[in-house]
């Protein structure tokens, strides 16, 4: 069977050139880049350029640290767990604020931090899913240490206005950071022009190797390491660099970055083609405004179709979606966007989301439109809801 | 476990041919009408059952035979996931040909274990087993139909969790018989609580009328009681004054409940005591230090402090949360 892959956000296809460049550090180069000799040596250079590649994709300045880690996870714990230890636990900072979208990466470490009396606030989200400058500006007070608030949703893709809040935090003179994993090469995103102090990103998320993440701090915003052990890193992140993963991570930043502009029009025009045609379908509706949103996310909810039923008929025709539905977790909870923006119970059982990449094609959107045309059809008959 | 328990499960992976089976095609879904029942000399029956916490709603069809009470026909539409169209399709399957009389008798587990692939492999993953419950449901809804009888009078008493059908009486006698002291331990004797988790604290996938936590803490104090009669117990602990009531509580929040939470770094404060519209005292308290905002605890830490009151003061006595 075809099989067609549109849950993008979830993980992505290396891409071959990707690979091509990681191959080399497996079984040919692949000293510990510590080591003095040769071995070590010949491998440096690889280092550099991957340095350079992600700086370069980030815009991140030369006095800035780019940490290379093994993803977004151990990226945003080492910031809330480093804050922790630099300032709530034992100076007048005492408070975090986040939102009830962040990932349960930093959501379950926030929470664990409140079990050391660290004071969080969740902020809600608009009806339209959206986290404003103004709620932000408005929950930070003299007791905040740290606003973390994330670039775009993996849900919804929804673009949050990232540099208004960090402007408000930097006037209000507390520590801003942004999980960017699903910003990354999805839209523009330039350290140059908007003040944040710590972004995380994983390279499986703009298809890069799986267990490969980078952590910027700007100069001046240093935290202590979460891995402590050998001088890697500059000390901020011991632990032997995976080599392949991070040349590969590289080299999958700059074509990410590069691909910026086809991902804006392309897979856009493609993303809208499915967004489209799914709502000729009646009581179809579609979370977000389009303008505000990644490229290449779609979450759409479908009057009397259960969400897990739905991706169940698409992935017996070889699809491959994801739902926020209370029934497809392990712990019957529907997911927390759909709770946040007030969702009712319908919308929160019957969410599904498509995300698509560069590599999605017009033949794998039209074969996607034509079977979940024909899941809907079927699911409606089945529903007593419909 | 740890072994297998480290890659988490897939869902999909844990459901039984059967059940994908039935998903891709189920066999009874659709409408039968007062024109079929008549075609059959029966009587249509029109039931309708929804989860209200999950949002699943499923529409059962009978038609029932005019003499015999046998099932003639059973078709069910459903909005609910893959689980919940293939138990409703195998339930309806299991109706057909029964008297309602033996209709009314099957249950989810039936359900379940009809749409196993080999008999000791369970269709569907635990948390799913919840998603079955509804099949369940609508057949006695459908039968207080037929006979005219408020559907409450079918169901059966006390039945703590919905998953695995124990009653109160078989976790109060798991308790007891077994010297149980662990939520933990009654779900192994039981299975109550091993599916959904619903029926173990307040604030799962479901509101319950009864939790594992409660019963435990309640029958824990029965138990000790009967071991230490002297204590104040029950109404004993109504009829004394107001202050003697305060004084008694504080004293039991210093010795047991106090110590316990300061290892967390939290705390408790009494900020009301008052006698309830349940002829229960409502002990009203505000949580201190880590306790306080950690949703995560919430509930566990009330439960907590209810049952070592329950046990060490009176049963009488139910805790809620002051509202700040
Ligand atoms: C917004 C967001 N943050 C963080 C992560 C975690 O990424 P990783 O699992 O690579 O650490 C994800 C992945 O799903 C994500 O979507
Ligand atoms: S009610 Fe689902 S496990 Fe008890
Ligand atoms: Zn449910
Ligand atoms: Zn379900």
């Amino acid at each position: 069977m075809e099989r067609i892959y549109l849950d993008n956000n979830a993980t992505t296809i290396v891409d071959p050139q990707v690979r091509e460049a990681m191959d080399p550090f497996y079984c040919q180069m692949y000293g510990n880049p510590n080591s003095l000799h040769s071995y070590g040596i010949e491998v440096r250079p690889y280092l550099h350029q991957a340095m350079e590649q992600m700086y370069a994709g980030i815009g991140a300045r030369d006095e800035d640290d780019v940490i290379i880690n093994s993803c977004a996870t151990e990226g945003n714990n080492t910031v809330i767990m480093g804050m922790y230890f630099n300032l709530l636990k034992d100076t007048r900072k005492k408070r975090l604020v986040t939102t009830q979208l962040e990932h349960p990466c930093v959501r379950e470490a926030c929470r664990f931090l409140e079990t050391q009396g660290v004071q969080v606030t969740y902020l809600a989200p608009d009806r339209d899913g959206m986290i404003t400058a103004e709620m932000v500006k408005e929950a930070i007070n003299d007791k905040t240490a740290l606003v973390s608030v994330m670039w775009a949703n993996n849900e919804t893709g929804l673009v949050l206005p990232i540099k208004e809040i960090a402007e408000t935090c930097k006037e209000k003179g507390v520590y801003f950071h942004t999980d960017a994993v699903q910003a990354i090469g999805k839209v523009d995103v330039d350290l140059r022009d908007v003040p944040i102090d710590y972004l995380t990103f994983s390279a499986h998320k703009f298809h890069g190797p799986k267990g490969a993440g980078g952590l910027y701090i700007r100069q001046g915003a240093s935290l202590p390491p979460l891995l402590h052990g050998g001088e890697q890193m500059g000390g901020h992140r011991a632990g032997t660099v995976d080599v392949a993963g991070m040349v590969g991570m590289g080299k999958a930043m700059e074509i990410a970055v590069d691909s910026l502009d086809f991902e804006d029009k392309e897979v856009r025009r493609l993303r809208n083609k499915l967004e489209d045609a799914l709502l000729k379908n009646d009581d179809v509706m579609v979370v977000g405004d389009r303008e505000l949103r990644t490229p290449n996310t779609l979450y759409v909810s479908i009057r009397g179709v259960e969400g897990e039923a739905m991706i169940w008929d698409l992935n017996e025709h070889g699809i491959a979606a994801s739902t926020g539905s209370a029934c497809a977790s392990e712990s019957l909870e529907a997911s927390p966007i759909l709770t946040a923006i007030g969702a009712d119970k319908e919308l929160a059982h019957t969410g599904v989301r498509f995300s698509l990449s560069r590599f999605t094609t017009e033949h794998e959107i039209d074969r996607t439109i034509e079977v979940a045309n024909r899941a809907i059809d079927r699911l409606r008959q089945l529903s007593t809801s419909y | 476990m740890a072994k297998n328990d480290l890659i988490g499960g897939s869902l999909w992976e844990q459901y039984s041919e059967k059940v994908s089976e039935r998903m891709n095609n189920p066999r009874h879904f659709g409408e039968l009408t007062q024109e079929d029942a008549q075609a059959m000399n029966g009587r249509l029956v029109v039931a309708n059952e929804g989860a209200e916490s999950c949002g699943d709603t499923v529409r059962l069809f009978w038609v029932v035979g005019d003499d015999d009470e046998v099932i003639k026909s059973a078709k069910f539409k459903s909005f609910g996931c893959g689980t919940a169209i293939a138990s409703t399709d195998m339930m309806a399957e299991m109706c057909i040909g029964k008297t309602v009389e033996q209709a009314t008798k099957i249950t989810n587990l039936d359900v379940e274990k009809a749409l196993r692939d080999s008999e000791d492999e369970a269709a569907v993953p635990p948390q799913k087993m919840h998603c079955s419950v509804m099949a369940y449901e609508v057949i006695k809804q459908a039968t207080a139909i037929y006979r005219n009888v408020d559907v409450a009078t079918l169901q059966e008493k006390n039945i703590v969790c919905e998953c695995a059908r124990v009653s109160l009486q078989m976790v109060e006698d798991a308790i007891r018989i077994n010297d149980l002291t662990t939520v933990e331990e009654i779900t192994d004797y039981t299975k109550a609580g091993a599916f959904c988790k619903s029926c173990i604290e307040p604030g799962g996938h479901e509101k319950r009328e009864h939790y594992l936590v409660d019963i435990l803490a309640r029958v824990r104090g029965e138990i000790e009681r009967e071991n230490n009669p002297d204590g104040v117990v029950g109404d004993d602990f109504l009829s004394l004054s107001i202050v003697k009531q305060i004084k008694a509580i504080e004293q039991s929040l210093d010795q047991y409940v106090r110590p316990a939470l300061a290892g967390d770094g939290g705390g408790v404060e009494l900020d009301d005591v008052c006698l309830g519209d349940d002829g229960l005292v409502h002990v009203h308290i505000k949580y201190q230090g880590s306790c306080k905002g950690c949703a995560g605890s919430v509930a566990g830490t009330l439960s907590f402090v209810q049952k070592s009151l329950q046990g060490t003061v009176s049963d009488k006595i139910r805790v809620v949360v002051a509202q700040s």
